[in-house]
């Protein structure tokens, strides 16, 4: 008997998909680390397939069918908000954030984020070379704009950050990651009380206000909302501009053609979006028998979708394996696809932009101040990127 | 043809709006309203690349 593939595997290089899965395209069989097998989805058309089609393919993650791909998505099951239920569960909670999320909303955030990322670089450039930018600039960007949009003190944010690394990252134990969304939840739970007593302006006051007080939502259910808001909101955004950093000065032909024309600034950051994959992973489980790729699916299957994979699939990318700034496909999976499509994808394509057209603009030396090999990646099973980033210019 | 938008299944990716804001726009609820419906002669291949990208398939082009 040969043992299957082990899902996850770790990245070589930091955009660069696992090496592993090339091979199983488009469907096949993987093991997960407590020995369950799964169905590993790296075809981008099956991708889409499995992730348009909710009725058979389900994201309830407390169904003990739904896979835990990593030891913290067993603790993960104790958090329940719309990212792990299905239609219509998930519409009605996801519909009460909708109106914050809109193109109009998040384009109104732009100048914010403009000053926001303006002051950060004042502050490396005062401080001179060798800067770190993960703590000193892709963290801070969209923490203090997810803190801003939510009602969240900032004052707060090594407390947050340090939980929300504690709960993405693919090597946390359960133990660990159990106690991490505890502490996040008792945070939460706290600042929700709080807000009660003294509304602010925040998200999180129009949710209290319009959800809770009306009982449509409990305070429980709120708090699990919040988390998923704070940490999707910071840590996903995070590791992409640090790893667009990364990726663009890995291609300076690319990088140049960029600063020659800085209009490709928003097909830049799709093609850095669907190239880097940073939340390289999407669980369901199927909810009746099924066709797959050919292959039987059976009611309660586990399934992995391979995002990084999907998205260097040649027969939706031409030379998918080529970083192009200008290839203009906003077709890839890494916001995911279907009705659980990243709620906010248009605030992490804003701070994208401004934060990697800004950088590059005022800082035109910039360039990693280690070799690439050298620099820390983060672990297979989480959200990928590098733990740190230190630049000179 | 004509575009056809479902507000039931709209869950506001606003993936229309960035691929043709002259033709659609976003709701105060955060839902799909479409400005102009109307689509060209010879323009149906962009049109459903753009109908394609919605994820939560509330987009369709009629006759």
């Amino acid at each position: 008997m040969t043992l299957l593939p082990e899902y996850p595997q770790a990245r070589g290089c930091p955009f660069q998909p696992a090496s592993g899965y090339a091979d199983y395209a488009p469907v096949s069989k993987v093991r997960l680390y407590n020995g369950r097998e799964v169905w590993a989805v790296t075809g981008h058309a099956e991708a889409r397939q499995v992730l348009l089609d909710p009725a058979t393919y389900s994201s309830d993650r407390v169904h003990p069918h739904y896979p835990a791909l990593a030891p913290r998505f067993e603790s993960a099951r104790k958090v329940r908000n719309f990212i792990g239920m299905d239609p219509p569960e998930h519409t009605v909670q996801r519909r009460m954030l909708l109106s914050s999320f809109t193109v109009k909303k998040t384009n109104a955030l732009r100048p914010r984020i403009q000053t926001l990322v303006d002051g950060l670089i004042d502050e490396i450039e005062a401080k001179g070379p060798v800067a770190d930018l993960v703590p000193d600039f892709a963290l801070p960007v969209p923490s203090i704009v997810i803190c801003e949009l939510l009602g969240v003190p900032y004052t707060d944010h090594a407390f947050f950050e340090h939980q929300s690394r504690r709960v993405v990252t693919g090597s946390t134990t359960l133990e660990d990651s159990a106690d991490a969304f505890a502490q996040l939840k008792a945070y939460l739970d706290d600042l929700i009380q709080r807000k009660r007593r003294e509304p602010g302006d925040g998200l999180l006051d129009t949710l209290i206000a319009e959800q809770v007080e009306t009982g449509a939502l409990t305070r429980a259910e709120l708090v699990d909302i919040a988390l998923l808001l704070l940490v999707a909101g910071h840590e996903t955004t995070a590791s992409a501009i640090a790893l667009g950093v990364v990726t663009l000065l890995e291609h300076p032909g690319q990088l140049a053609a960029l600063r020659s024309d800085p209009r490709l600034l928003p097909t830049a950051v799709e093609e850095l979006l669907r190239y880097m994959a940073i939340a390289d992973g999407i669980a369901r489980f199927a909810t009746v028998d099924a066709d797959l790729a050919g292959h039987r699916v059976r009611a309660g299957d586990g399934i992995v979708i391979v995002i990084a994979t999907a998205n260097r699939d040649g027969e939706a990318f031409p030379s998918p394996a080529a970083f192009a700034v200008d290839r203009g496909a906003r077709h890839h999976v890494s916001f995911g696809h279907g009705v659980h499509q990243c709620i906010g994808q248009n605030l992490a394509r804003a701070e994208m932009e401004i934060a990697l057209g800004t950088l590059f603009r005022r800082l035109p030396g910039l360039r990693l101040a280690r070799d690439l090999a050298d620099l820390p990646i983060k672990e297979a099973g989480g959200v990928q990127g590098v733990w740190e980033l230190p630049v000179t210019w | 043809m004509r575009i056809s938008a479902d507000q039931g299944r709209c869950l506001g990716a606003g993936q229309c709006v960035l691929s043709a804001p002259d033709r659609f726009d976003q709701s105060e609820l955060g839902l799909v309203e479409v400005l102009d419906p109307e689509v060209p002669e010879g323009d149906e291949k962009r049109f459903r690349d753009i109908l394609d990208l919605c994820p939560s398939q509330a987009l369709s082009l009629e006759a």
